[in-house]
């Protein structure tokens, strides 16, 4: 276990691009994931996010930039030669050998020569002590996913970078391997790098993620961050539902930013504001549909002072059992999307009816207006 | 009508082993007529039953020349076709090069060129260059026109390989050449074994492009052609039985194999 002496294992991506002809997959790009952490790549498909792993993996050279591995650059490196492995998103398993061989086919490669010990340990940890002596083609989709893991983990590599892995597993297999591989990387330590389209999957999973689109990272942070405090509209629509309210910029109060946004005022904390916040210019204001609450036009004398409030009409409910899922039409937002639990329905909340939406401010987030408001709304569906 | 409800059960059944007869049905012959006592030198009435040819099967001049000749320039053939053959396949399916396109098609043309203007074709091509007619003109034909069925066999095989796999050897610390022996070749061996028989088969049995391009040599199907004309040993037929034997036993052990993994799979 060579790799396991050199305790600094953060990877660091200075500058790195590819272009493929006149098409630039990934833009010049700065990205260090702390040694140790599971670190999840979010985008839509041809965002960059598999040709940035790759080029990590070493499967694909950079158009420029450097990766590093703890101290070492790597980025002359060939693949066979970097302490790095992936686990693919078609897995990739030798079908012409079984899944012993399969998982000893790295450590057989470098030259050991008693390999049964190691193998054996490490199909126990994924549970597949029993299949040692079948094919790939032998087990199910989650199984094989398994091995592949086993394949990549049982050489210790420093990081270990996985492709889209649970893609091709049916939603239940795949909340469970979400939880299997996170329990994986607690086990082992080994950096994870994940590279997914899922949005639930990376939040799940990961400590850190970085939203990828067009190939560039939008916004890195921890998943309530990213969900919470989103910084482009791209990632608020991404991660998530967002309701977008246009508004122009009045005075401050305090910590707050106030906002006219047609007629009314909204209150905006201003450390949550990734906008010039300049008196009479634009900002977008952003709020999840599960932080609203929905209040009958009869009774808006009973909403507490101090929440920020907007006039509508219910377009549209759907009731989804844990919650109602209401459309609302407001003179400031055309379909304004609230998220009500189902804790005590209000019957006259019916299509049709007038009502007021409330929020605590501290909710609110405020984004720069010349950006797209649907950005990420498409691919994130 | 319990005839009629019989025959409707069992209609493919026995349409099956009327098939299976026609097919059949010739190399019996040949098996039985191995085993006859000719009175002239046609062996094309039973007689009696007889051990003797199987006894001294190289009784008859030339004909165990003519058949170790045959079977060096299969094996020869074979080899070189699908060694080339297997270079031609990968290069197809992995390179995009020019004239690419150009060269996927008249791969195929040897295959589907009536033999009698390949074999003359080839003859002009020979004398023109000056070249001595024997084993090696036979040879080079052979692996000409072997080339384009092992091509066929590998390409696809190489076609349906995962690109990926080759992508996993080299991230699990397998250089090019470790992929290639470990992964590549390993995945890509049923598309060329089935290439390399086939090459075998074509070669060992070819006749209009090896009487054109043989000169003096003499091979198993032209010996036997030639012997045709002035009365058919029985030795031919104890060859002929002897392959067919040789190459059922060949299905027969590569079917036992499959039916083992199929078991193990259970």
């Amino acid at each position: 276990m060579t790799n396991q002496t050199d305790p600094t294992g953060d990877v660091r991506l200075t500058g790195i691009s590819k272009t493929y002809g006149a098409f630039t997959a990934v833009h010049p790009l700065d990205l260090t994931v702390p040694q140790g952490s599971f670190f999840a790549l979010l985008g839509a498909s041809g965002c960059g996010k598999t040709t940035t792993l790759r080029m990590i993996a070493g499967l694909e050279e950079p158009s420029s930039g450097t990766v590093f591995l703890g101290d070492q650059d790597v980025t002359a490196l060939p693949p066979y030669k970097r302490p790095v492995n992936t686990v693919f998103q078609s897995y990739a398993l030798f079908p012409h050998l079984d899944i012993f061989e399969n998982v000893a086919f790295g450590l057989r490669r470098r030259g050991w020569k008693s390999v049964k010990k190691q193998v054996e340990e490490m199909l126990d940890l994924v549970q597949l002590g029993e299949q040692a002596r079948k094919k790939p083609h032998q087990l199910s989709g989650g199984q094989q996913q398994r091995v592949a893991v086993a394949r990549a983990l049982i050489n210790h590599p420093k990081v270990l970078l996985l492709d889209e892995p649970l893609g091709a597993l049916d939603l239940k297999l795949r909340r469970q391997m979400q939880l299997e591989l996170k329990r994986i990387q607690t086990e082992v330590g080994i950096t994870f790098i994940h590279v997914t389209h899922d949005q639930e999957e990376a939040m799940t999973m990961a400590d850190t993620v970085a939203v990828m689109n067009a190939g560039r990272v939008e916004q890195l942070g921890t998943p309530a961050d990213l969900y919470e405090n989103p910084r482009t509209t791209f990632v608020a629509n991404f991660l998530g539902t967002s309701n977008f309210i246009e508004a122009e910029v009045d005075s401050k109060s305090g910590d707050d930013i106030v906002l006219k946004a047609g007629g009314g005022k909204l209150l905006l904390p201003e450390a949550r504001c990734g906008a010039p916040t300049t008196t009479g210019g634009k900002v977008l204001v952003g709020v999840r549909p599960e932080k609203i609450s929905l209040t009958h036009a009869d009774d808006a004398g009973e909403i507490p002072e101090g929440r920020n409030r907007i006039t509508g009409r219910i377009a549209d409910s759907s009731f989804i059992g844990v919650s109602t899922q209401y459309v609302v039409d407001s003179p400031v937002c055309a379909d304004f999307e609230v998220y009500a639990q189902n804790l005590d329905r209000d019957p006259r909340l019916v299509p049709g009816a007038e009502v007021v939406l409330h929020w605590n401010p501290a909710h609110t987030f405020g984004l720069d207006a010349t950006q797209d408001a649907d950005a990420g709304v498409e691919e994130a569906a | 009508m319990p005839f009629v409800n019989w025959l409707k059960r069992n209609l493919v059944v026995i349409a099956g082993l009327l098939t299976l007869a026609y097919l059949l049905l010739p190399n019996i012959i040949v098996t039985v007529f191995s085993f006859n006592k000719p009175k002239g030198r046609f062996n094309y009435e039973w007689q009696q039953f007889s051990l003797d040819a199987w006894k001294d099967p190289c009784g008859v001049s030339d004909l165990c020349g003519s058949l170790s000749v045959s079977l060096q320039i299969a094996f020869w053939a074979t080899l070189g076709a699908t060694l080339l053959g297997t270079l031609i396949a990968f290069a197809l399916v992995r390179y995009r090069f020019r004239a690419r396109g150009a060269v996927n098609s008249l791969i195929f043309l040897p295959m589907a060129m009536p033999e009698v203007v390949m074999a003359a074709s080839l003859l002009t091509l020979f004398l023109n260059m000056g070249a001595q007619l024997g084993f090696w003109t036979i040879l080079i034909a052979h692996i000409m026109f072997c080339l384009s069925f092992v091509v066929t066999a590998v390409k696809a095989r190489v076609m349906s390989m995962d690109p990926k796999l080759e992508e996993a050897a080299r991230d699990l610390y397998a250089g090019p050449f470790q992929t290639f022996v470990r992964v590549t070749l390993p995945i890509a061996a049923p598309g060329i074994a089935a290439g390399a028989l086939l090459a075998f088969a074509l070669s060992f049995d070819d006749f209009i492009i090896t009487n054109f391009n043989a000169g003096s040599t003499l091979t198993f199907p032209m010996f036997v052609w030639g012997s045709a004309q002035r009365g058919t040993p029985v030795q031919i037929n104890v060859i002929g039985t002897a392959m067919f034997v040789v190459a059922v036993l060949f299905v027969l052990a590569s079917m036992a194999v499959g039916h083992r993994r199929n078991r193990q799979k259970a």
